[in-house]
């Protein structure tokens, strides 16, 4: 059996923790046909707690909100196993149950410390498929339940979970013309434990996770014009990376961390940029009169992929780094406008923002791949924006509105499954989906 | 402070009349801002500054002159949907503002760019920028200096109205021209 330690980073963290935030709670708006029926029996106290979390929830919720399973109701649990002699397949086979998750918890007398002992079951083949201790604050207990939900997901699926990545987005307090706030906030993927990274008088725009983790570029118009910087997500030590005339905007991070691709209008319109963050070096892609923005790399890191109206409406390109401005390549053709780029790891579907037709002015998340160039829309609201990937590939978070108000939903990437997170106040926009953190 | 104001509002009853109808032909897209017109009754309870009337200290101005000071007053220019020019009819305005800037060469404005929610939010701070830059480009014409005019695009993140509908999206797509 394993054992694995989770890391105290509270001490450093709490000086960004919210006073007052905008409270996000998972909603499944759309669930596949058949999910994967799974019993997640409730975890043991052996000793210590009660506890302000309930582990086997956060797992629940974990593997409900990503559409795949469903879990078996408590009340229709024949048995509560917390150990494995206590599990009879039978038990479980009967419920027609094929997964079976476990546990129990352990706190010494007086210590902060929780161990979280679980084992994890194929009722079918009558086997344990994985198990073991994980040790951590008693403040960690829903890091220590998204832990237990990845290796469920990966036992499962194949494809390792994303349940304890997080997510950057942006918070606007008061609409319109009265709005008083713009905050960067980061929070667990599915909304819990928000923090505060930035709060100004002034708009924030377009964050961006570095592929470290650790840091988060983004724009802010502080000094009432818009500039990057570069934050440190866990100290808040920031710093200015720009300050070139006019619109400085979009940053985001090459897959190797060292550069910072761009868009500055210095030289009369938009024109994609990469700075080399070592030694400040910048390096123009794009020259064309018309609007380029909204770069973003492919996955070697040798291209990239931006928007540009130079045909009279947005559409998508890419152009090789170090290539000649004008030996562009055209990727979209079948839409009136397609915005908001990137390609998925395999580096030939390409998430984006499309507007079918003129005549219709609904923006939906799609894929094209580009080389069958089958288009599929994953959404169907009409004002989705800042498509957002999982670390594991597996779904899209996106902004919409829903009654008026921005929030945040996430898509799997096959559109089968959808879910939201509402905010309680402010109008949430602009997710970015972290790597996986460790 | 009324009191001490009311040299400034010695204006003949025919300059009144004139800028009342100028200001009926004027549309609502007019941010309010106090001037001496609007103040000619004896009940005026005066809130802001009409200074830059004070030297025309004949009280007479000319209808080019009332006609100039119409024109300063309107500060917010509307756009339509995915169109970078401003609309034919703010022209004769925005001659007069380039005019004003021309003529007095330590005054500093910003132009502020805007687009309405729908399209890309990074798109959107681009096409706010065209806009405010079109009018930047028409000062300059028009005798104004560069140094003169500060550009920047808030894109979509700060609409005058909030909502989803053409009412809200026409109040949006905008520029907003800021004294400074």
């Amino acid at each position: 059996m394993k054992l694995r330690t989770f890391f105290l980073l509270s001490g450093i963290i709490s000086c960004f923790t919210l006073q007052s935030h905008a409270e996000l709670s998972i909603q499944i708006t759309q669930g596949i046909d058949n999910p994967i029926p799974v019993a997640v029996v409730p975890f043991t106290n052996e000793s210590g707690g009660p506890f302000s979390q309930d582990v086997a929830q956060i797992v629940t919720n974990d593997l409900e909100q990503v559409g795949e399973f469903i879990a078996l109701s408590r009340s229709n649990m024949l048995s509560m196993p917390s150990e494995e002699q206590e599990v009879f397949y039978r038990d479980w086979r009967l419920l027609a149950q094929d997964y079976l998750l476990i546990g129990k918890i352990n706190q010494q007398p007086g210590s902060q410390l929780v161990q979280v002992q679980y084992e994890f079951f194929d009722i079918n083949r009558e086997m344990k498929l994985a198990g073991e201790v994980l040790t951590g604050s008693v403040t960690q207990l829903r890091d220590i339940g998204h832990t237990i939900s990845n290796v469920v997901f990966e036992q499962v699926t194949g494809i390792p979970g994303a349940f304890t990545s997080q997510i950057l987005y942006i918070v606007s307090e008061g609409a319109g013309p009265a709005t008083t706030l713009f905050r960067l906030e980061k929070a667990d993927y599915d909304g819990a434990r928000p923090q505060i990274l930035l709060e100004s008088a002034e708009p924030i725009m377009s964050p961006s996770w570095s592929p470290n983790g650790q840091d988060v570029a983004y724009v802010s118009f502080e000094t009432d014009l818009p500039r990057i910087y570069i934050q440190n997500i866990a100290t808040g030590q920031r710093r200015q990376i720009t300050n070139y005339p006019n619109i400085n905007s979009s940053p985001v991070w090459s897959p190797d961390g060292s550069k910072l691709a761009m868009v500055l209008s210095k030289d009369g319109s938009p024109d994609i940029y990469v700075q080399d963050l070592n030694n400040n070096e910048l390096m123009r892609v794009t020259d064309h009169p018309a609007i380029d923005t909204e770069p973003s790399w492919t996955p070697d890191g040798r291209h990239l992929v931006f928007m540009s109206d130079r045909t009279g409406q947005p559409q998508i390109y890419q152009i090789e780094l170090g290539a000649n401005s004008y030996n562009v390549e055209r990727l979209t053709y079948d839409c009136f406008q397609c915005a908001k780029a990137r390609f998925l790891p395999d580096g030939l579907n390409l998430v984006h923002v499309r507007r079918e037709t003129r005549q219709s002015p609904t923006y939906q998340i799609s894929i094209l791949n580009i080389e069958t160039l089958r288009v599929i829309t994953l959404t169907d609201t009409a004002l989705d924006e800042s498509p957002s990937l999982a670390p594991n590939g597996s779904m899209i978070m996106y902004a919409t509105k829903f009654n008026g108000r921005g929030v945040l939903d996430a898509v799997s990437i096959d559109g089968r499954v959808k879910f939201r997170l509402p905010s309680s106040q402010g109008d949430v926009r602009e997710p970015s989906w972290s790597p996986f953190l460790n | 402070m009324g009191n001490q104001r009311n040299q400034f509002f010695k204006v003949s009853l025919l300059v009144i009349s004139l800028f009342a109808l100028g200001a009926c032909s004027s549309t609502s897209e007019t941010e309010e801002e106090p001037s001496s017109g609007s103040e000619s009754g004896a009940s005026s309870s005066n809130s802001g500054s009409a200074s830059s009337n004070a030297g025309s200290s004949s009280g007479q101005l000319t209808q080019e002159e009332i006609r100039a000071q119409n024109a300063l007053r309107q500060t917010v220019f509307y756009f339509d949907f995915d169109v970078a020019e401003f609309k034919p009819a703010d022209r004769e305005t925005l001659t007069y503002h380039a005019r004003d800037l021309a003529a007095n060469p330590s005054k500093r404005l910003r132009l502020e760019g805007h687009a309405d929610e729908r399209g890309t939010r990074e798109y959107n701070l681009a096409l706010g920028e065209r806009r405010a830059n079109g009018i930047l480009n028409y000062f300059i014409v028009n005798g104004a200096a560069r140094s003169q005019i500060e550009v920047v695009s808030y894109g979509e993140e700060r609409p005058q109205q909030s909502g989803q509908g053409e009412q809200a999206y026409s109040r949006n797509r905008r520029v907003e021209v800021v004294t400074q």
